[in-house]
């Protein structure tokens, strides 16, 4: 226990002439415990990971893994230990025994020990069942506890897991968890890197990443000590949450701020407020509390704080009439077949104008075609949609024409320039002439794209790159936003500041529908569904979903509790 | 107990491990093959097309050609010539009696050409001297006016000396006999699809080869792989085996595809097919694995494994063009197309039969180009990423 397995030295690598993935990057990983490789897309994880295994080499500074040099004896090291990449590294097209069995031999794991390896590892991923699949058969959940498996053939003494928990449902990603925590007690060592700070939370150690630079080194808890007793809940708030928020995060001394659920969440730069009092910004029944720091607020005042309440985007946006007329968004009964696939079966849910409705679960649950089918991108097997009165079916072009639509990884065109992007993306909404030459000057100045003009979309660094895609999603002053997964990966500044428009503009009657897998984003919503396998199975406010699941035992749970809950009981609704 | 013992020692001797991961490599790879579609449709239905193309559809022999005949004046003597037409195994005649007949036709592309006997064809021919007919033909397709009028000119040149013999009791005094050897029906079928067999082993040794191996990276199965014990050498070693092996199988399904539906001759033996074509499939699999060693990206491969092989297998090997024919630079570039070696070769153990010195000449310089593919491809394919 506590020997250090992975020892960092100054480690440096460039690819061509942009700033370096990894700068300087020193540190260690220890045996017996789970450490966090953490940060946003982009930060350098990856890359450190292949480094490690000796698959590439740092241009300058030295790594030791096992006591070997990566430069010398990679071989060596490539015996030794266990490494899953973020695609798990399994051929679709071989079973699960064939994919055992093909990285048995590699490994060289003795014909003599198999049957008793195979059994454990089988029953451990509880895939006994399923032996005979195609791995490519298989579900997020299973393909990545198999990824692991194959990984774990030969005991190895260090396990690296590249984003174990991408794209794979919460209920799976506590199982995979519990796993690894399991083989930590036998003295293995285990990076596992993460986007998610929830996850960096329960590592033993982390390494925080940003930028290619190393942030910091240590136990989450002594990261987030540097905020401890300055974290507070402002609940009992009166009126809207969104104009108060944008109140708060202008008064003196707030660090950060963000919405959950009817509350607020805020980190201060001292104990307690200072020269304002919460009564006089949320109303009378406002109450402000300490709360129990977490590892994302530590990391944003790390990181010098969040960006403020103020959105140029939607100061700058006309205001609509929040009270006219019924919902923007209609969903009734939905359902989309693929051959004998259901992927997405009676969705029903209306959105009120100047709401924010999210769409919660996992990769492959039906988000994703719920979405396509309310944006008119997927003809519904049976339902309709409506978006701003017009059915989808019908007036597909009146209806796209008041939505604006940001896509998942952000479709800009990679070779086109952001001047280019955005006068693109005018034309395909419609502007011309004065207007469209308008807009777009508001939009360069509002995110501030003039020095960035002349650069390809696909050279910018991901938060730029987000910031470009939500420009030209809202050229057109669309009444209604579309976002698939808007700020997957990206560091927890540029998702605040993503927010913060997007709020904003909520505020001038902007209607959004939103799907996303991160727990934390459905905090920002007025009301979520959790789609699971295709249906719908809970509705209502994070509060509300949250407290149907309230017990003794978890008095105060979260939306990741909530989450699984409300899964358990759809299953178990299911068997009955 | 001792095989808890042997166990214990856990003492993998080397060559042991090594063969166990080589065969686990080729066992993993065969299954893909079997499972995946697309190899099945590269190795198996790709061929059957193209030879179905080169079997049926193109065809470099004269076969029957319309035209259109016009008899001004239906005398006996032009009578008899226009049946020495009809009988004519290249022509499909229609008779008229005034070339206005045909002339939408001609350019309409119903008849190739229009052969006209005028009225004073009799005359003519009896006096002795050489008779005149008019053979008018479509000149925006010379391949087929040129055909027509060479056709035409022998059609009538056959007539009269048969007429002179008829006259003086006695055969014509000279007339060529032309004879070919191997391919007395000069069938082009019977080169064209011995060629095409090259044409698919190149599809399968490079093609396919590049793109099982992008497409590792692409999933990035191969990463995983890299980051176990296994060599670089196994890596391709474990990938020449199996698709060595299919592109074999593939042309065996060309060859009996080839003798017993086409009827092309097979005049050499087994041995002389098989040798040459396992020859040819080591630079064809030393060029795919070098192309995926170049580009981890399966459409990036597909075009390089196009530009670099097919064509050049199509183009530059004798297949379709004269070698000879060729500008000399382009003759020195054709010197390092496998393709050029194999073809003349497989063409012979089809319609000639064994050639061994020309076999072994050609076997030779197929392995050297091989070789040195082989060794570029592995210098280039380390265990690195990026």
């Amino acid at each position: 226990m506590g020997e250090e397995f992975v020892r960092l030295s100054d480690v440096t690598k460039r690819f061509g002439s942009a700033a370096p993935a990894l700068d300087a990057v020193s540190g260690s990983i220890k045996g017996g415990e789970i450490t966090g490789l953490v940060g946003p897309d982009g930060a350098g994880k990856t890359t450190l990971i292949r480094l490690m295994t000796g698959l590439m080499l740092p241009d300058t500074g030295r790594i030791e893994v096992l006591g070997f040099d990566t430069r010398k004896d990679a071989a060596s090291i490539q015996a030794a230990i266990g490494y899953m990449p973020q695609r798990f590294g399994l051929y679709e097209d071989l079973s699960v025994q064939e994919n055992l069995d093909l990285y048995a031999d590699l490994r060289g794991l003795p014909l003599a020990e198999r049957p008793e390896v195979f059994d454990e590892l089988l029953t451990f991923t509880d895939l006994k069942r399923f032996t005979g699949r195609l791995a490519g058969k298989l579900s997020g959940g299973m393909k990545q506890k198999l990824g692991l498996a194959c990984a774990l053939l030969k005991k190895p003494r260090l396990l690296l897991l590249d984003e174990p928990g991408v794209g794979v449902d919460p209920i799976s990603r506590r199982d995979l968890w519990a796993m690894v925590e399991n083989l930590t007690k036998e003295g293995i060592g285990v990076l596992w890197s993460t986007a998610y700070l929830d996850e960096a939370e329960a590592c033993h150690r982390v390494l925080l990443l940003n930028e290619g630079k190393l942030l910091f080194t240590g136990t989450p808890s002594e990261l987030t000590s540097r905020v401890d007793g300055r974290v507070f809940r402002l609940g009992g708030i009166e009126g809207r949450r969104r104009p108060i928020l944008t109140k708060v995060l202008g008064e003196a001394g707030v660090v950060d701020g963000v919405i959950q659920g009817e509350a607020i969440r805020l980190v201060l730069d001292a104990p307690e407020p200072q020269g304002w009092k919460a009564k006089d910004i949320a109303g009378k029944g406002a109450v402000i509390n300490p709360t129990a720091p977490r590892f994302e607020d530590a990391f944003v005042d790390m990181l010098g704080g969040g960006p403020g309440g103020q959105s140029k985007l939607a100061d700058a946006a006309v205001p609509r009439d929040r009270t006219e007329g019924g919902a923007v968004i209609e969903a009734h009964g939905l359902t989309k077949r693929f051959g004998d696939f259901t992927a997405a079966s009676d969705i029903t849910f209306s959105i009120p104008r100047g709401q924010i409705f999210g769409l919660l679960g996992p990769n492959g649950a039906g988000k994703s075609t719920t979405f396509k089918m309310l944006c008119g991108l997927l003809k519904p097997t049976e339902g309709e949609g409506r978006v701003a009165g017009f059915d989808l079916r019908r007036d597909t072009a009146e209806a796209r024409n008041r939505l604006g639509y940001m896509a998942q990884k952000f479709s800009l065109y990679g070779d086109l320039n952001v001047a280019q992007n955005l006068a693109f993306f005018a034309g395909v909404y419609g502007l011309s002439g004065a207007g469209k030459r308008e807009r777009i000057a508001l939009m360069t100045e509002i995110f501030d794209f003039r020095s960035i003009l002349g650069m390809s979309a696909k050279d910018l660094p991901l938060g730029l790159k987000q910031r470009l895609a939500l420009a030209c999603a809202v050229l057109h002053e669309p009444e209604a936003l579309f976002l698939d997964e808007p700020t997957s990966g990206v560091d927890p500044i540029t998702r605040r500041e993503f927010w913060t428009h997007i709020n904003g503009l909520v505020e001038k009657g902007v209607t959004v529908l939103v799907t996303t897998h991160f727990m934390d984003e459905a905090e920002y919503c007025d009301r979520i569904s959790l789609i699971y396998r295709g249906r719908s199975i809970a509705l209502g406010s994070p509060d509300e979903l949250k407290a149907s699941v309230a017990s003794p035992e978890n008095p105060d749970p979260t939306m990741e509790d909530a989450f699984i809950e409300l899964v358990r009981n759809s299953d178990l609704a299911e068997a009955a | 107990m001792s095989t808890e013992a042997l166990v214990g020692t856990k003492e993998t001797a080397p060559p042991t491990g090594r063969a166990r991961r080589f065969t686990a490599l080729v066992r993993k790879e065969s299954l893909q093959v079997i499972r995946d579609p697309s190899s099945i449709l590269i190795a198996f239905v790709l061929p059957l097309i193209l030879l179905v193309i080169f079997g049926y559809g193109v065809s470099l022999d004269a076969t029957r050609t319309r035209i259109g005949l016009v008899i001004e004046n239906a005398t006996p003597i032009a009578q008899d010539l226009a049946a020495s037409f009809q009988a004519s195994r290249y022509f499909e005649v229609a008779t008229g009696r005034d070339r206005r007949e045909f002339e939408e036709g001609l350019i309409l592309g119903r008849v190739r050409g229009i052969v006209v006997i005028p009225t004073n064809f009799t005359d003519v021919g009896a006096a002795g001297s050489s008779p005149q007919i008019q053979v008018i033909v479509d000149g925006s397709d010379p391949n087929t006016a040129n055909f027509v009028q060479n056709y035409a000119q022998g059609v009538v040149g056959t007539w009269m000396a048969q007429r002179a013999a008829e006259i003086a009791m006695r055969p014509p005094p000279i007339s060529v006999e032309q004879r070919f050897w191997f391919n007395p029906e000069l069938a082009s079928r019977n080169f064209l699809v011995p060629g095409s067999i090259a044409i698919v082993m190149t599809l399968v040794g490079t093609l396919l080869t590049s793109l099982v191996v992008a497409r590792e990276w692409e999933r990035g199965t191969m990463e995983a792989m890299m980051a176990t014990p296994v060599t670089a050498t196994e890596l391709l070693a474990g990938k020449i085996l199996p698709y060595f092996i299919l592109g074999l199988a593939s042309m065996s399904l060309c060859v009996l595809i080839a003798v017993f539906i086409f009827g092309v001759p097979f005049r050499g033996s087994v041995l002389a097919l098989y040798a040459l074509s396992a020859s040819f499939l080591m630079p064809a699999l030393g060029q795919g694995l070098l192309i995926s060693a170049a580009t981890k990206n399966q459409f990036l491969a597909s075009q390089l494994a196009l530009l670099s092989a097919f064509l050049p297998a199509f183009l530059l090997s004798g297949f379709l063009f004269e070698i000879n024919s060729m500008p000399w630079i382009i003759r020195i570039v054709t010197t390092i197309v496998p393709a050029r070696y194999l073809i003349p070769s497989l063409q012979s153990v089809f319609v000639a039969g064994d050639i061994w010195p020309m076999f072994l000449r050609s076997i030779a310089v197929m392995l050297t180009i091989g070789v040195v593919l082989f060794i570029l491809a592995a210098r280039s394919t380390r265990k690195r990423i990026g």
